[in-house]
């Protein structure tokens, strides 16, 4: 077991008073099904900065947003939130986004953005939720049913349910997967913006997205076969 | 309170849309009562005696048909992820889906109760007693059957488990249910109370249950 050092750190402080002032994992380790996937590592990510997860396929980088999303118990260590009050909880704080996008096929595109807001408490607001729809250019397809979007489109609309309600830390699992080069930098603008407004986001991604203030943590699968 | 609402109102819209699942169980439960008398014989008495046993029990195997895809979808398409990460506590997201399934399949299957009493040759001033009992009682077998849903849920072959873990639970809904329909003085009053404390005590502790399998199935 070893720490990754120098530790992760970066950060600019936040423009706007958020929820959220720092993500932190301290010795954190990630196990699945009992096995350590991700061994202890340490990094924060400041409001306003984004941390992309980068390595090769079974890294751990899944395991490990999985586990700062809470879905998993950490192996050791912890993960820490915190706020301008103090430590927080990542609960009511959090937008996970994995490999599949929470997406109902029979629901139309502007059904499925709506139900999100208000699921996350985000009001009923229609503007707020056409806005979404309009930063990913789905638009002019607010009342097709989801299950005649293609791929591309369907991830686009799991993703603009991070704008129809706004949260403080967004967990992106390859979110750039299935999308084409425009949507590819919709997404970036959208990321840069959270990041702008105070946010804090952590990608894994195999692509260069350029965000902004961001740090870049490497995991290995050679750490783990050790 | 809102997310609670938005989540139901979600699983009804989606219902409706799809419609087969509700189909399905309609059409079980009517197909189910109008076989069992051709196997019976030509015994009207004995048809009506034993009606309020068959229905209950019809209904029963009708309700737990499309249990098992009750969390499925939603694990499926990542919905879960999404909603374990919102403001509802799992406990509340596995009440919000129980009450669905009162809403979409065992309302349904009441409604159509007075019908299918009909082809059991059923007294008619039974009729109100028997819709009566199910409503007490299903509240409850929705409940039941949430629970029993989310453990078996992500389990290879799930669904025939199902059955399997849940029927027996609902034996004491069944004798109550029966109960309520017996000719003794008291014998309705006594047997509705006791399947809405069934109801009830379900209401108040599956959640709980299914809760903590829901959470597990998250890892």
């Amino acid at each position: 077991m070893k720490t990754i050092e120098p530790m992760a750190r970066s950060g600019i402080s936040p423009t706007r008073a958020t929820a959220v002032s720092a993500v932190a994992a301290e010795g954190l380790a990630c196990q699945r099904g009992g096995h350590i996937v991700v061994p202890p590592l340490s990094f924060e990510v400041r409001a306003g900065s984004a941390l992309i997860l980068r390595g090769p396929n079974g890294a751990g980088k899944t395991t490990l947003l999985r586990t700062i999303a809470g879905f998993l118990p950490p192996a050791a260590g912890r993960v820490r939130v915190s706020s301008p009050k103090g430590d927080a909880s990542v609960e009511g704080h959090l937008h996970y986004i994995g490999h599949t996008n929470g997406i109902k096929p029979r629901l139309s595109v502007i059904e499925n953005v709506s139900f999100w807001q208000r699921y996350y408490g985000g009001g009923g607001d229609p503007e707020a939720a056409e806005a979404a729809l309009d930063a990913f250019d789905l638009l002019d397809l607010a009342d097709y049913r989801a299950a005649h979007l293609s791929q591309g489109q369907t991830r686009r609309l799991g993703l603009a349910r991070l704008l129809a309600a706004r949260r403080a830390i967004w967990l992106l699992d390859e979110p750039s997967v299935s999308l084409d080069a425009a949507s590819t930098r919709r997404l970036e603008t959208a990321i840069a913006d959270h990041l702008a407004s105070g946010g804090i986001a952590i990608v894994s991604t195999h692509l260069d997205l350029s965000v902004g203030e961001a740090a870049i943590l490497e995991l290995s699968r050679a750490q783990v076969l050790q | 309170m809102n997310a609670f609402l938005a989540l139901i109102e979600r699983d009804l819209r989606l219902a409706l849309r799809q419609g087969s699942a509700i189909g399905t169980a309609l059409g079980f439960y009517l197909i189910a009562v109008s076989i069992i008398p051709l196997g019976l014989g030509p015994d009207l008495a004995l048809l009506s005696r034993i009606a309020p046993g068959i229905l209950w029990i019809s209904f029963l195997l009708s309700a737990v048909l499309s249990v098992d895809a009750l969390f499925q979808e939603d694990r499926d398409d990542g919905s879960l992820d999404a909603l374990a990460i919102g403001p509802l506590p799992s406990e509340l997201i596995a009440a919000s889906k129980s009450l669905s399934h009162w809403l979409t399949t065992c309302l349904p299957l009441i409604i159509i109760t007075p019908l299918a009493g009909l082809l059991l040759n059923i007294e008619l001033d039974a009729v109100p007693k028997m819709v009566a009992s199910l409503t007490a009682g299903t509240i409850g077998i929705s409940f039941v059957a949430g629970a029993g849903a989310a453990l078996t849920l992500g389990l290879r072959r799930g669904a025939l488990l199902l059955p399997l873990l849940i029927l027996p639970l609902f034996a004491p809904f069944l004798i109550f249910g029966v109960g309520a329909m017996a000719d003794a003085p008291g014998a309705f009053v006594q047997s509705i109370l006791f399947l809405l404390a069934l109801s009830l005590f379900s209401i108040a502790a599956m959640p709980f249950a299914a809760a903590l399998a829901l959470r597990l199935s998250l890892e």
